[in-house]
């Protein structure tokens, strides 16, 4: 499955004096390919999140539209969109992300019981153990290291099998190893079929990267070589 | 749904003392729902039941009836007293333009000393002409009430023997009526020739009840049913300027003092309701709105893996759901547990007839009381998942908690 983004850009109402339009994405587009891993790097608060979420179908663009396959995402029903971002876009958002109230395992296996989809546990296990927290799986988040929590909602990301994937600096807390074991997880993710988008600061991620873009300032562009 | 509900259910095991106190809330205003709504229905209930019970349009009493334990308090709230007139009152009372039935009663209130196995008030009727008494025992009772026979009020225990002695007078217990919620429940009813026999034999017994009225000529009240076509005022009148040294006093304006004081608690109480009410739901409103606040970034995290705006709203509504539930039950049944055993001790407090509306309506109300909460729960909570759903989730997810 393929995801085009075309022209999509953002604006930020900032309050200060007077409204202050702050465009922190500029017209960009961008194309993610089966089997492809892209790259976005970029300083802090070039606007790389900014395009993730609205590629994953959850902050609205000023400009611009996101297709999924053939379909225009934001001409989607929010029921309809949101269903299709629990089936085909596996998203790994920055910062902490599991909810309190759920075991690991229960937090792995939330977005099939969202939508009553049953017999997932088994991969649900392997996908622990892929991340190497399988140990922890009755554990609640409160329990879990920065980087365990991370390995956490990879896994979550990737129990619909979905064909996108975005990961927003999903090595941010790890250490070399953890960060190795997950850069080539996304990897064989791609080889397997899936579109990728990494956004990272880690120099080392390149290596695993097919195609390469810096974001600056809200504008993207193309690092071939 | 079975998401939401599970999902809830974990939400507020997770966090027992948020969870507490929401329940807390819920509870408290199902208890002040169901208590309140249960009082003003047992007031309306009584006073209802007071006034079936008078069942005259007029009743005449000796004039030192005013001073002395006066007809309401011995018939409203089961103080035991006496007054005496001549019975030539009743005959000068049947004489009198407009009178259709006039039938005469006799109040001897017992001693427990000696001769009284009960210490209650005793009231007597003349069969032959009663129309206020027997239409009520006929509900409770339907065999033969004889010389010698008592009813008795609700209140009063029935021994096993069945027989219960005044003014050394053995009487037998036929039946018991059914509860009113006044006055009436405490007392003892015999027929004319029983409570006469009493009356007569108080006198030997050396109680002085009487002074000038001979015990055999005594009467207490006459109950006056007035035709149709004439005017009760009119007639009222008539009584009070034809027979001297009694009063004539129309029933209707006996209960209204009741009636009023039962409009102001009922007000009282609907006040208190309301303000709780009102206090509960600005409460609650605030509550989920913080909780809301609080979970943002778990309510965007659930959007991130696929949740639509339905379906967070669905969780927490289910969660509020779920908590005014358990709250309300909690309510009901601590407004059950206050109300129903100290009906008495807030009847006497209230000084005013209280009668338990019956099961169905109880059942009725308790229904409500509890749809109510969880109602204001659900929607209360509902005005904070319009703000989670409108954000952006792009936006909600950057804010750290
Ligand atoms: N809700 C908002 N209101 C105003 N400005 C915003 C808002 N969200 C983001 N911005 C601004 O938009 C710019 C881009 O933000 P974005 O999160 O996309 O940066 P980023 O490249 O992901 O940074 P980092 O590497 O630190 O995650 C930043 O300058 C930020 O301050
Ligand atoms: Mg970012």
């Amino acid at each position: 499955m393929k995801l085009r983004a075309e022209g999509v850009s953002r604006q930020y109402f900032r309050q200060g004096k007077g409204t202050n339009v702050f465009n922190a994405l500029k017209e960009t587009d961008l194309t993610l390919e089966e089997g492809v891993v892209t790259e976005v790097t970029g300083r802090s608060g070039s606007g790389k999140s900014t395009l993730l979420n609205v590629c994953a179908g959850l902050l609205t663009p000023t400009t611009g539209k996101v297709f999924l396959g053939d379909t225009d995402l934001y001409a989607q029903e929010d029921a309809a969109r949101s269903r299709l971002r629990n089936e085909s876009i596996g998203v790994i958002p920055q910062g902490q992300t599991g909810l309190r109230s759920l075991t690991v395992l229960e937090n792995v296996l939330l977005p099939c019981v969202m939508y009553g989809i049953e017999g997932q546990e088994t991969y649900a296990e392997e996908l622990l153990e892929q991340m190497d927290i399988a140990e922890l799986r009755n554990a609640y988040p409160s329990e879990l290291s920065g980087g365990e929590m991370r390995r956490l909602s990879i896994a979550r990301a990737l129990i619909r099998r979905p064909g996108i994937l975005l990961a927003d600096e999903p090595t941010g807390d790890l250490d070399d190893e953890n960060t190795h074991i997950v850069l080539s997880l996304l990897r064989k993710c791609a080889d397997e079929g899936k579109a990728v988008l990494l956004v990272t600061h880690e120099a080392e991620a390149a290596a695993y990267a097919d195609r390469i873009y810096r974001m600056e300032k809200g504008v993207l562009t193309s690092q071939e070589g | 749904m079975k998401f939401a509900n599970s999902l809830a259910w974990k939400n507020m095991k997770r966090k027992p003392g948020r969870t507490a106190a929401l329940i807390l809330l819920a509870a408290f205003l199902a208890f002040s729902v169901f208590g309140g709504s249960i009082v003003v229905k047992s007031l309306q209930n009584g006073l209802d039941s007071y006034e079936s019970r008078l069942g005259a349009d007029v009743i005449i009493v000796p004039n030192q009836a005013r001073s002395h334990g006066s007809i309401e308090s011995i018939l409203l709230q089961g103080i035991p007293g006496y007054f005496y007139m001549e019975d030539s009152v009743l005959e000068k009372a049947r004489n009198t333009e407009g009178v259709e039935v006039a039938t005469p009663q006799f109040y001897l209130a017992s001693a427990s000393a000696g001769c009284c196995s009960v210490s209650v008030q005793v009231i007597g009727f003349d069969p032959e002409t009663d129309f206020t008494i027997k239409p009520w025992i006929r509900e409770s009772y339907s065999g033969d009430f004889g010389d010698g026979d008592l009813i008795v009020g609700s209140n009063i225990e029935i021994p096993s023997t069945r027989k219960l002695t005044f003014y050394n007078v053995e009487c037998n217990v036929a039946a018991k009526l059914a509860r009113t919620g006044t006055g009436l429940d405490n007392a003892v009813y015999a027929n004319m020739n029983t409570i006469r026999q009493m009356m007569e034999s108080s006198v030997l017994l050396g109680f002085d009840y009487f002074s000038d009225v001979p015990a055999e000529n005594a009467i207490s009240s006459v109950m006056i049913k007035v035709a149709d076509s004439y005017d009760i005022d009119q007639v009222t009148g008539d009584l009070n300027i034809h027979i001297r040294r009694v009063e004539a006093t129309q029933a209707k304006t006996m209960i209204s003092g009741i009636a009023e004081g039962l409009t102001g608690v009922s007000r009282v109480i609907g006040v208190m309701v309301l303000m709780i009410w009102l206090l509960s739901i600005v409460i609650m409103i605030v509550a989920f709105a913080m909780i809301v606040n609080e979970r943002k970034k778990e309510f965007a995290v659930l959007r991130v893996v696929g949740a639509s705006q339905k379906m967070l709203s669905r969780l927490l509504v289910s969660e509020a759901g779920m908590i005014s539930l358990i709250g309300a039950v909690i309510g009901v049944g601590a407004a059950s547990l206050v109300i129903f055993p100290f009906l008495g001790l807030i009847r006497e407090q209230l000084d005013l007839p209280m009668l338990l509306p019956g099961l169905p309506v109880i059942l009725v109300l308790l229904v409500l009381s509890i749809a109510v909460a969880v109602i204001a729960g659900a929607l209360t909570s509902a005005i904070s998942v319009r703000k989670i759903t409108r954000g952006e989730t792009g936006l909600i997810l950057r804010e750290d908690v």
